[in-house]
């Protein structure tokens, strides 16, 4: 193929481009001529399509993602809001702590293992290139029915992927999620999160200013990794396309990853970048454009100095490629030499490519052509918007209206047998299966992973300052009401912080939905954006980033809507946070929290195939209530567990499990309810009865119910007539997973 | 005392042993792979993580490092190394130890509290163990299978150079359960669990790990 | 006897991070000689007697299914004596 310039696109503005097989619309391509006053060359169009995209522009949900912005609640912590690689939070003592998740859903399901591998590798970069180390990850994951055979392929790869490539990094696994669903078969969902933290000094921005500097390629060399992966993939869903239209893969080097980590950090110690971008989705085309745009505008680049993998590429498609493990930085000139030892040093490979230059155009260049001529802003940040429709789905009244019947425990039998059920199912059983292939002590100072109900990482090991992570995700209820959804995911995500002991502090979210093109998804986005800002200002909590991901859907068929929320939180000495379970034999058990029929939505409707029902309602002020009752009296709690997803008869058995320390309660209500409700905004503590006295007062000054449930020790779990002995609880709640996928 | 922590491209936990080494009351010296000066350090610990991303096999390409060649030259000189992990497998690729460490008999990584019962006292990294004692550390690795020939394996056993076995369950399929050995002369160790990870119950499972590296301290200064 | 051999490579444009280690770790031993370095499985499988033809095509859809990921990897089937 000839080389199509900018000269040659003024001289044939008639040529015809396939701009419809790069996922552009009609409009959207007149709209790039109307910019450029001229047809784009074929690399411009390259560089629009696939920043144009929904995964790169946000087109779709960006209308409705600036509530997050509107209903911003003040905050003196938010150091970096949205709109940067990651937002960064201030977390006292000098610390800047950034964390992001993003999801790697559809290149996953093409290829697990390589497809979770480059996830993780993804927003490990998206956090380093904030000037941060990365110090911790998490894995919110969804699948299709766990005895489905396609998730017998799906979850081992995505496992050992996601393993492989952390493990590799040095990035201790704290946490996340595994939830079975059908909707989710044929879309799974890999949602990876990384949290890293610097000196509030070191703070690093991806913009590209000071005529004369220089424009710096360094990490992998490029080749036809996922070329536009990120716009085909983004833009169209799997069933209508087939096989034959699926992108190549990207492939993971997580050794060059490290290398190109430690490389980074060193030049961030001496300072020797402006900004800093990494290359991710759209590779260079986002890297370049982003940064010129992000700083003056003006940047020229000599694409033929870009260090190739595999030379036959056009220059189109190194603008696209998507090969990972590369950064592109702005340095100054008399900085150079330093940046060019540190990279040998790492023996990592980088080049000059360009330069910052006055004026307002990007300008690429192929062996002295000027192939790319272009505002970068209208690349980069003046994308498409679109005000989709939206209409409330027909099925939310009619499964809103359905009155549930479900089976109810009542005899000690019934009792039993309804925990055992419960905990054996596979979204309620044990998953180190999963989590022991994750390494979860490297760096020394992970304090709680999985299964605690947040991770905890020391940040400090002279102050003992440290940081906690929670994700959640409430599908189920997303599905009967997503604005309600998603204010009980953030919930949810700031009580698993504060159960820990620590203060919320900040909140990000992977957004995860059908097609955007359905009125009834868009209703769903929608509403649950406006839940989640609504919830994020009555919290008094910021949202510091997050991401979309739409067309998660087969056909028609569509995921449940799952907003993933990520809240953080910040502890001031981590040797006094509360652990999810007790050590101790003869403690007092209660129950803070009011208990209602909260069945609608639960695991046990789910497990008798019924989901209707109505959400519950969230009570935000309460949920604050309950956190600072758990701050204040944090120092009387040997224990503190958080219930969600099964209600308190999950959540007393992963207690008593965890240290192989039995419990005696009794529930003098109506005891199916009691135990499978999963009534928001509720915790079991454990305390020594000492303390009894302060709890009721603490529990009367934030106007909390509070039930008295029993006392821990013996062997067994006893629940009033029920006893389960823990063997056996233990042999229920942990032969699932390794049965099905061991 | 001056402890050497080598970091190689791609190793991981080269931070975790010198705060280890730290805790033992020894000095932290970090080593540079590209480096062949050792700057003067009384013994060396060859940290875990991926050398080289592992990819030929654990530790093949990490064995030829320069500063593997000072340290093997040392070592055969009675200089205690300490190979944890992947220092373990490039302590065997170099020929300091005997065996090779393959793929886990589960096939994937591994990362579990493991205990492990420690059998030989007399080397200068287990010198502040009593004989037999049980411990608990973390286990991570994807080959942490130990394997040799049955003459190899016989001679091990004969000499007492099993360091430290797996008690319980064989978690990776090491023959006779074997998590660490020695050389001949008992200076050089090769531990397949992560002591390192264990000197404080905060960030482990337990401190269990910490009189590996209070041992060579004694070690060093009883000389 | 025969055998049947079965070698997975990854595809010519897909990065091979172990081969580019490999490829990385010769010079520095004094190797000069090599421009590139690709790293793949190989596969012996034994059967009875020599290999039919239609053993062979069943290996090959073996090697589709399970011995290689299509989606990054290609394969050859061969006997080898």
């Amino acid at each position: 193929m000839a080389l199509d310039t900018v000269a040659i696109a003024a001289q044939t503005p008639d040529q015809e481009q396939p701009f419809a097989a790069l996922g552009l619309k009609p409009d959207e391509y007149q709209r790039i001529r109307e910019i450029l006053g001229r047809r784009p060359s074929s690399s411009e169009l390259a560089m629009y399509s696939v920043m144009w995209s929904e995964h790169c522009s946000y087109k779709s949900s960006k209308v409705h993602l600036k509530q997050f912005g509107e209903k911003a609640p003040h905050s003196d912590a938010l150091l970096v809001g949205i709109g940067e690689n990651a937002g960064v939070v201030d977390v006292g003592q000098g610390y800047a702590v950034t964390f992001k998740i993003e999801s790697h859903n559809h290149p996953s399901f093409v290829e697990p293992y390589q497809g979770a591998a480059t996830g993780v590798g993804g927003i490990v970069r998206d956090i380093l290139t904030m000037g941060a180390r990365p110090i911790a990850v998490m894995d919110p994951l969804r699948f299709g029915p766990a005895d489905a055979p396609d998730t017998r392929r799906v979850l081992p790869g995505i496992v050992a992927g996601i393993g492989g490539y952390g493990n590799c990094l040095g990035l201790p696994n704290i946490g996340g999620e595994i939830v079975f669903d059908e909707t989710y078969a044929g879309n799974p969902l890999v949602n990876a999160l990384c949290v890293g933290v610097m000196r509030h000094d070191q703070i690093k921005l991806a913009k590209a200013s000071g005529a004369g500097n220089l424009v710096v390629l360094f990490g992998a060399q490029t080749g036809g990794d996922g070329i536009g992966g990120v716009s085909v993939l983004a833009s169209e869903t799997f069933g209508s396309t087939g096989p034959a239209k699926r992108p190549s893969v990207q492939v993971g080097d997580p050794f060059t990853e490290k290398v190109l980590i430690e490389c980074s950090l060193e030049i961030f110690a001496e300072d020797l970048v402006v900004g800093i971008q990494d290359l991710g989705g759209a590779g260079l085309s986002c890297a370049t454009s982003e940064l010129a745009s992000g700083g003056s505008g003006g940047m020229r680049v000599e694409l033929d100095t870009v260090p190739l993998r595999d030379p036959s590429l056009s220059p189109e498609e190194i603008l696209m490629s998507e090969s990972q493990e590369r950064m592109c930085a702005i340095v100054e000139p008399g900085k150079i030499a330093r940046f060019l030892e540190i990279c040998k040093k790492w023996d990592v490979t980088v080049n000059v490519i360009g330069e910052v230059t006055d004026g307002d155009r990007l300008i690429i260049t192929w062996h002295g052509e000027t192939i790319v001529d272009v505002p970068p802003r209208t690349v980069a940040h003046e994308g498409p918007v679109y005000n989709r429709p939206l209409a409330k789905p027909e099925y939310v009244d009619r499964v809103n209206a359905q009155v549930l019947d479900l089976p109810m425990p009542q005899s000690a039998h019934e009792v039993k047998a309804a925990i055992i059920k419960l905990i054996s199912s596979p979204n309620m059983a044990d998953k180190s299966w999963v989590t022991s292939q994750y390494d979860k002590y490297v760096q020394g100072n992970t304090i709680q992973s999985q299964p605690e109900d947040s991770g905890m990482i020391r940040i400090d090991e002279s102050t003992h300052l440290g940081v906690a992570i929670s994700t959640d995700a409430n599908a189920s209820w997303s599905y009967l009401n997503p604005y309600e959804g998603a204010k009980l995911a953030l919930a949810e995500a700031a009580r698993n912080i504060a159960t820990a002991g620590a203060k919320p502090l900040a909140v990000t979210n992977c957004l995860n939905f059908g097609s955007p093109e359905d009125p009834g998804v868009m209703w769903q986005f929608a509403e649950t954006v406006r839940g989640l800002a609504d919830g994020c200002l009555e919290m008094g909590l910021p949202v510091t980033g997050g991401n979309v991901s739409f067309y998660n859907q087969t056909g028609d068929v569509a995921i449940l809507p799952t907003p993933v929320i990520g809240v953080l939180g910040v502890i001031q000495d981590v040797r006094s946070r509360t652990p999810m379970s007790f050590t101790d034999a003869g403690l007092e058990l209660y129950l803070i929290g009011e208990t209602t029929n909260d069945l609608a939505g639960s695991e046990w409707a789910y497990m008798h195939n019924q989901r209707g029902g109505q959400s519950p309602i969230a009570d935000l002020q309460r949920e604050i209530r309950l956190i600072e009752l758990l701050l204040e009296g944090q120092s009387i709690f040997a224990a503190a567990h958080d219930l969600s997803q099964g209600g308190l008869a999950v959540s007393i058995a992963e207690m008593v499990l965890h240290n192989n320390i039995g419990a005696t309660i009794s529930l003098d209500q109506e005891i199916g309810i009691v135990l499978l409700s999963e009534t928001p905004g509720r915790v079991v503590v454990a305390i020594s009865p000492d303390h009894a006295g302060e709890l009721i007062s603490l529990a009367r000054k934030y106007d909390l119910a509070i039930t008295k449930l029993g006392t821990t020790g013996g062997t067994s779990l006893t629940v009033n007539d029920a006893v389960i002995p823990l063997d056996e609880l233990r042999t229920a709640y942990t032969q699932t997973i390794p049965k099905l996928f061991g | 005392m001056k402890v050497g922590v080598v970091t190689f491209p791609g190793s991981l936990d080269d931070r975790d042993a010198a705060r280890a080494v730290r805790a033992g009351g020894s000095e932290a010296i970090a080593l540079w792979h590209d480096d062949a000066d050792l700057h003067g350090v009384d013994a060396v610990i060859l940290p875990g993580g991926f050398s080289y991303g592992d990819y030929l096999r654990c530790g093949a390409i990490s064995r030829f490092a320069p500063v593997m060649g000072s340290i093997i030259e040392k070592a055969n000189g009675g200089m205690p190394v300490l190979g944890i992990c992947n220092g373990f497998q490039i302590l065997c690729e170099s020929h300091l130890l005997p065996g090779a460490l393959t793929q886990n008999q589960g096939l994937h990584f591994l990362c579990t509290p493991q205990k492990i019962k420690v059998e030989n006292i007399s080397t200068p990294w287990t010198s502040n163990f009593t004989e037999g004692l049980e411990i608990v550390i973390p286990l991570k690795n994807g080959e942490g299978s130990f394997q040799c020939d049955d003459e190899t394996l016989a001679m091990l056993e004969g000499e007492s150079r099993v360091i430290a076995r797996y008690v319980g369950v064989n978690p990776n399929g090491s023959r006779n359960l074997i998590a660490g050995i020695s050389n001949a002369r008992g200076n050089v160790v090769g531990l397949m669990p992560h002591p390192e990870h264990a000197i404080d119950p905060l960030t482990g499972p337990s401190a269990d790990g910490l009189p590996f590296f209070t041992s060579i301290l004694n070690a060093m200064v009883g000389k | 006897m025969a055998k049947i051999v079965v070698e997975v490579m990854l595809k010519p444009e897909i990065l091979d991070p172990q081969g580019k280690a490999v490829a990385a770790a010769l010079p520095r031993l004094g190797f000069t000689f090599a421009t590139s370095v690709r790293q793949g499985k190989r596969f012996e499988i034994e059967v009875v007697g020599d290999p039919t033809t239609e053993q062979l095509a069943e290996v090959s859809r073996a090697a589709e299914t399970l011995l290689a990921n299509p989606v990054i990897e290609t394969f050859v089937v061969k006997v080898e004596k």
